[in-house]
């Protein structure tokens, strides 16, 4: 079942969503050559204490910490660690936390010092992605429609898109339903209420849509070892069109 | 942060663990304790039940317990 939310509910996740995307401003900031992530988890463990929230992730499904730093060919879901960053790097940051019962979830994909542009392509394909996808998310269009817009967009311009991992519905829950895979056809699935919150999130590979996830149980890397970027935003879908949470 | 596709929502996993049936109580219930001493009221699953799987006092058995409510769990096994 999809929760729909009332309007006093979406301005709750309007806070959550706003204090994240805040939170991932700091951290793009903090982002250079020679910083290691596990630096990027420390700062930001003190500052979600700090504003008095919790941390989404922590814990959820027994992953180990606030943030997820997925690094070049680490798709999403990369622990942190004592890894340094190196200049033309790109880094996916994706980041929740949870302020009186409610959720917020988001993510950027940032680079590290100077990029090929390339690397720049892919990241600027990936949000315009979000962005075509975020459009479809009107009052009584399909979840469908959203989900083909990220594919079309991404498979137009040569890249692929991650099969094994999906958005999400979210409010009282991080993930609740419907999923929101980054791909479809348009005129299929659920349609499209007043008060529904959908995290939609594309993770777009440069190279082939398969991924393999690590030792570790979590890190989700692409399988030919080519780049991924993944940006990803809280909408509200509402009788005045969509409506991003997750702004600053 | 994704989910993996296909994957449940919302229903958050029991967690299973072994115990030592101390006392049968009354309605199928049991006082089990865990490997690390706490005791637990337990009730004993509708599939054993219906297969009559019985348990004494002294059994080892699997219990699942909800995240929500430590105090409580279901029996699931029984080992031999």
């Amino acid at each position: 079942m999809i929760i729909c939310k009332s309007p006093a509910e979406i301005e709750k996740l309007r806070r959550s969503g706003r204090m994240v995307r805040g939170l991932l401003e700091e951290l793009r900031e903090r982002v250079q050559p020679g910083i290691s992530t596990l630096d990027l988890e420390k700062y930001i463990e003190r500052r979600i204490a700090q504003l008095g929230a919790r941390p989404a992730f922590k814990g959820y499904r027994g992953y180990p910490c606030c943030l997820c730093a997925s690094v070049n060919n680490e798709v999403i879901h990369g622990i942190p660690s004592e890894r340094c960053l190196k200049r033309g790097d790109i880094l996916s940051l994706d980041m929740g936390v949870v302020v009186d019962g409610y959720y917020g979830d988001s993510a950027i994909t940032v680079p590290v010092g100077e990029i090929s542009e390339s690397t720049q392509r892919l990241l600027r394909v990936t949000q315009e992605s979000l962005q075509l996808a975020i459009e479809q998310a009107q009052l009584g269009n399909r979840l469908g429609d959203v989900c083909a817009a990220v594919q079309r967009h991404v498979e137009e311009n040569g890249y692929s898109v991650v099969r094994e991992f999906v958005g999400h519905g979210i409010g009282r829950q991080l993930h609740e339903e419907p999923q929101i895979p980054n791909f479809g056809q348009p005129g299929h699935g659920p349609v499209l209420k007043q008060g529904m919150v959908l995290a939609i999130e594309p993770m777009v590979n440069a190279g082939g849509p398969a991924v393999r996830v690590l030792a570790d149980n979590w890190t989700a890397v692409t399988a030919d070892g080519a780049l991924s970027a993944h940006f990803e935003h809280m909408v509200a879908v509402t009788r005045n069109g969509p409506d991003i949470l997750t702004l600053q | 942060m994704a989910c993996p596709y296909g994957a449940g929502m919302a229903k958050e996993d029991a967690i299973e663990v072994v115990a030592t049936v101390l006392e049968a109580l009354p309605n199928a219930m049991f006082r089990v304790e865990l490997d690390n001493k706490h005791q637990v009221l337990a009730h004993i699953s509708g599939k054993m039940r219906k297969n009559f799987i019985r348990i004494l006092p002294g059994d080892k058995v699997a219990v699942e317990l909800s995240p929500y409510d430590l105090t409580r769990g279901r029996i699931v096994f029984r080992y031999k």
